[in-house]
């Protein structure tokens, strides 16, 4: 029953892809350029939060309108969705990190870029995990949507396609597939993060224990 | 002789220039002003004034509030005087020397969460780019001194408070620093732990006959440490006594806490500290 859907797949799974390794790089560069430079986090910060709780799909006929339909229209739209939380969240998980953490980055000798590095970003990274999920619901959702309007190919266009054309069991397929992706990339995401973050909440339980 | 001159070597009668060298330290912080007017500026240190000599083991006490944080930011660098003069080796601190080695009161935020004992314990030497070889072996030496050769492997939040406090002296220790210094490094462990970790900083001075400022509010830990005692008070943050120590080395938990001296110590301390 699944079938036909599960064809369609592999054209959305590549949009996912492309949109969300893109939104995760850029994101976390510019959060990080951001908290390095105030002047200019100072005088960008209102816009990125407007941008942040902008519903993106409100976006899809802009996007249509700058790129036309195909590839780069999707990829661009789901990364400029999935962009923002990352973003913010390395912005803010960078401000919070303990000053302690910093005051011993200086006094070990490390420079101010290589404390970045070497200080920063392992102290933000719980918070820019967070981050990349979040983004990652977004995306997903984005590479749906992306596709109601004026394409050929993807489950996104499957289910609505399917609904037109009064093929509901097309249509529930599908809806059932796409439940199936979101799931397998959480946990995808969930085994990562627990590879990644296993000092993070070892130390969170050792805490706890004291 | 004046503080701040220089003072003649034990040993060879010559001069020598002092480790630290405080003058007149004032540190003022401007505070936004809140509604209620209580805003304005906070002055920490008010008059500081004393030298640390090479070698040496200092104790800096007194009261809550009476800015012996700022002193000892100021000591490492990390904070700038807002008038007077902080020499380390006779030049002023502008920033964190690499000759100085800072243990934080709070070794929960101090170390690093992501790295394993010996890769925290590592990373100064990371960043002077000490060869992999001659690294593991500083590692290896430097965890044996404060009697954890098999930590190394465990991450921090894995071992106990005192053992995690002993990672810090050894990471800080780990590039061979000029000046220790320490900020009421053992006022968040019990007090067992405490009295252990008191004898290996006296047994980590002599190995590595490294110089000494130790921060604290314990009296008790003061006397039995030092060499020296300044004590510092509050409103205003000025040296009011520095007192010499003449207990004998090395000392010993028991019978140098029972010998009279210390008592007198301990009292005279304690009145300057509590201001009776």
């Amino acid at each position: 029953m699944t079938g036909p859907a599960r064809a369609e797949l592999s054209s959305s799974l590549e949009h996912l892809l492309a949109g969300y390794a893109i939104a995760s790089v850029v994101g976390i560069g510019i959060g990080a350029l951001l908290w390095s430079l105030r002047y200019l986090r100072d005088a960008t910060s209102p816009y990125l939060y407007f941008l942040y709780v902008l519903p993106a799909p409100v976006l899809v006929p802009a996007a249509l309108t700058l790129f036309g339909i195909g590839f780069t229209m999707k990829v661009v739209l789901i990364a400029f969705a999935a962009l923002w939380p990352t973003l913010l969240n390395t912005l803010d998980g960078m401000r919070g990190v303990d000053q302690v953490k910093l005051d011993t980055s200086r006094v070990l000798g490390v420079s101010p870029l290589g404390s970045v590095f070497r200080v920063v970003l392992p102290a933000a990274a719980p918070q820019i995990v967070a981050g990349l999920r979040n983004s990652l619901q977004v995306a997903i959702i984005l590479m749906v949507v992306s596709e109601w309007e004026a394409s050929t190919d993807g489950i996104g266009y499957y289910i609505v396609n399917a609904q037109q054309s009064f093929d509901y069991v097309g249509m529930w397929s599908g809806i059932i597939v796409l439940a199936i992706i979101g799931t397998v990339a959480n946990l995808l995401f969930v085994i990562a993060e627990n590879r990644v973050l296993h000092w993070h909440y070892g130390a969170r339980a050792a805490e706890g224990t004291r | 002789m004046k503080v701040g001159d220089l003072k003649p070597d034990a040993e060879s009668g010559q001069e020598v220039t002092p480790v630290v060298s405080l003058r007149h330290v004032r540190k003022v912080y401007t505070s936004p002003v809140r509604s209620g007017g209580h805003g304005g500026p906070k002055v920490a240190l008010q008059d500081i004034t004393f030298d640390v000599a090479r070698g040496e083991f200092a104790c800096v006490v007194g009261p809550s509030g009476a800015g012996k944080t700022t002193l000892l930011r100021t000591l490492a660098g990390l904070a700038q005087p807002t008038s007077g003069e902080a020499l380390f080796e006779g030049a002023p601190l502008r920033s964190v020397p690499p000759g100085i080695g800072v243990v934080f009161q709070d070794y929960g935020r101090s170390l690093y969460p992501w790295l394993t004992v010996a890769r925290n314990v590592d990373l100064p030497l990371r960043v002077r780019r000490v060869p992999r070889a001659e690294r593991a072996q500083r590692v290896a030496e430097v965890l044996g001194s404060v009697g954890l050769a098999d930590a190394g492997r465990s991450y921090p939040w894995q071992l106990s408070g005192g053992m995690q406090q002993r990672v810090a002296i050894a990471r800080s220790l780990a590039y061979r620093p000029d000046l220790l210094l320490m900020d009421e490094p053992f006022a968040s462990v019990d007090a067992q732990t405490r009295f252990e970790l008191e004898d290996l900083i006296l047994r980590i001075r002599q190995e590595f006959g490294v110089t000494v400022v130790f921060v604290t509010h314990d009296i008790d830990e003061a006397v039995y440490l030092a060499d020296r005692v300044v004590a510092i008070s509050k409103s205003p943050g000025v040296v009011t006594e520095i007192v010499d120590i003449t207990l004998g080395r090395p000392r010993d938990q028991i019978t140098t806490k029972a010998d009279q001296a210390f008592a007198h110590y301990r009292e005279h301390l304690l009145g300057l500290v509590m201001n009776r």
